[in-house]
């Protein structure tokens, strides 16, 4: 199998994956809930038409978070829209959309009785919205400001840029995944958090010799494309910073996962996009003094701007 | 082998022949991503000084003990552990700075400007000579992050360390974040003009 059909059969699988799930809707009094537009907003769907007095009483509706059931969230007012049979329940605080929440619903048939559910957002979706956030609103490159002797040093040809893109994002997930390893293992249970930089450039250093070691002997071919890229792999910020902020912000292996692999999209991203922008750029007329490295800021500032549009967006 | 520069020749070099940043073009993140004020650049040009010379000086010392084969592991263990007793000290010490700075303390580690210096510099040299080498390079560091901060600051808010000097904003442009990248730039190309026209000058 050579190398472009089995990305595109892995691009492939991977979409399925993410998307193939669909959300199983309860059946009885419920038929839906959603969280709402605003973020003190929560939406629930009767599946049968309800007297209004009835759905807008606050004291029909009992919501807390999964992991605080102790803590019930206030109710400011709640708005029944007959036609779509539903019940939008605003709250005094906004609502954590990342948790699960517990909704109980007090049956209007039956008095007494009620009906509870639970509702969160699909994990699929906020694991694809860590991915997005790192390939594009938090991109390395253009937002974080993290790579750029790399950035700069390897845009110049297209060739160059996919070759170092994917050997990075290669790095970056094994060594991130292992970094989440010893630092969830070792480092958290025995109290070594100042121990953080050594262990994790350690492990960024033994990964890309690995890398070369199995390259090397597995797949020729690939490591005389891609075997100059990977001692760079070292000067690279971004290979560092991603560790260090799985371990800030506590990310499980599935969220170390999606960050690094946005990462590392990320940085492909901004190399191609780079580098298909400087083969132009040395047929173009340039001032002498902005030849070479300062036109080549400029540009990424531009590209920067570009992607400050991405800031605020939310799909899932 | 020795080299044959003073010790003074050496720090001279750092700062302008050889500066860091617009000379080398090495470690630009900080310089686009926190060089805001003049005080955030004089702040991570302490660090990186205090991580270059010490990171020199113990490649220095320690240089025929290291094998040649396992050179650049070595050197990233060094820098990494100096990079933790900054990072250490400046959390101790300096909380709302260090805050300020993020995760770019940390990601000293990752300069190739001190890779590189061990590698072309301090494992050939004496102690003595590598320690000034490192103090050149991390001032380099310092004045470049600076002066890109001086401009910035004054340019963006009009003020320097935070006095009022202007009166006014002239640009709040620069003091966004995206900023730095066209503030390099320009930067970069205005000491090209002065090179080119140096030379024209000379020439006729």
């Amino acid at each position: 199998m050579n190398i472009p059909t089995f990305i595109h059969r892995a691009v492939l699988t991977a979409v399925f994956v993410l998307l193939a799930p669909v959300l199983c809707q309860a059946e009885g009094l419920i038929s839906g809930k959603r969280f709402g537009t605003a973020a003190n907003e929560l939406i629930v769907a009767f599946a049968s038409a309800v007297d209004k007095t009835f759905a807008e009483d606050v004291t029909h509706y009992r919501v807390y978070e999964e992991q605080d059931p102790d803590i019930r969230l206030e109710l400011a007012a709640v708005r029944y829209n007959a036609e779509a049979k539903s019940a939008t329940l605003t709250f005094k605080q906004p609502l954590n959309t990342r948790l699960a929440h517990i909704v109980t619903v007090s049956n209007p048939t039956q008095s007494g009785a009620a009906e509870t559910f639970r509702l969160a957002k699909p994990y699929l979706g906020y694991l694809l919205s860590i991915m997005i956030s790192a390939l594009l609103i938090n991109n390395f490159v253009f937002t974080k400001y993290l790579g750029l002797c790399v950035f700069f040093g390897t845009s110049k040809r297209k060739d160059t840029a996919k070759g170092m893109g994917i050997t990075f994002t290669i790095v970056m997930v094994v060594s991130a995944l292992m970094s989440w390893f010893f630092y969830q293992f070792i480092l958290k249970p025995y109290h070594l958090n100042f121990l953080q930089i050594v262990i994790f450039i350690g492990l960024v250093s033994l990964t890309v010799q690995a890398v070369d070691t199995v390259l090397r002997k597995v797949n020729p071919a690939l490591f005389n494309a891609f075997g100059v890229y990977l001692v760079l792999v070292i000067a690279n910020c971004v290979i560092i910073a991603v560790p260090l902020i799985l371990a800030d912000n506590e990310y499980n292996f599935l969220e170390s996962l999606m960050l690094s692999l946005g990462a590392g999209g990320g940085f492909l991203l901004a190399l191609y996009m780079m580098s298909s922008v400087r083969e132009r750029m040395e047929l173009a007329n340039i001032p002498p003094t902005f030849k070479g490295v300062p036109i080549a800021f400029i540009v990424a500032g531009q590209f920067a701007l570009a992607f400050l549009g991405f800031s605020g967006l939310s799909l899932f | 082998m020795a080299t044959d520069k003073t010790n003074l020749q050496l720090v001279v070099n750092g700062i302008l022949n050889e500066n860091p940043i617009f000379r080398l073009v090495l470690s630009m993140c900080p310089a686009v991503g926190i060089s805001t004020t003049v005080m955030n650049g004089f702040m991570l040009g302490i660090a990186v000084l205090f991580v270059q010379v010490f990171s020199s000086c113990t490649i220095s010392l320690f240089k025929n003990v290291i094998h040649p084969r396992i050179r650049i592991p070595t050197y990233t263990l060094t820098i990494a552990t100096w990079v933790t007793v900054i990072d250490m000290v400046l959390a101790a010490y300096l909380p709302e700075a260090y805050a300020k700075m993020g995760i770019f303390i940390k990601l000293i580690v990752a300069f190739a400007i001190i890779t590189m210096r061990l590698e072309m510099f301090a494992c050939k040299e004496s102690v003595t000579a590598s320690f000034w080498d490192g103090i050149g390079m991390g001032l380099g560091f310092m004045a470049g992050m600076m002066s890109l901060g001086l401009v910035r600051e004054l340019l963006g808010m009009g003020t320097i360390l935070g006095y009022d000097v202007l009166g006014f904003k002239p640009l709040l442009f620069f003091v966004l974040p995206f900023a730095g990248f066209f503030c390099v730039g320009l930067m970069m190309a205005f000491f090209n003009y002065i090179e080119l026209a140096y030379k024209r000058a000379k020439r006729a």
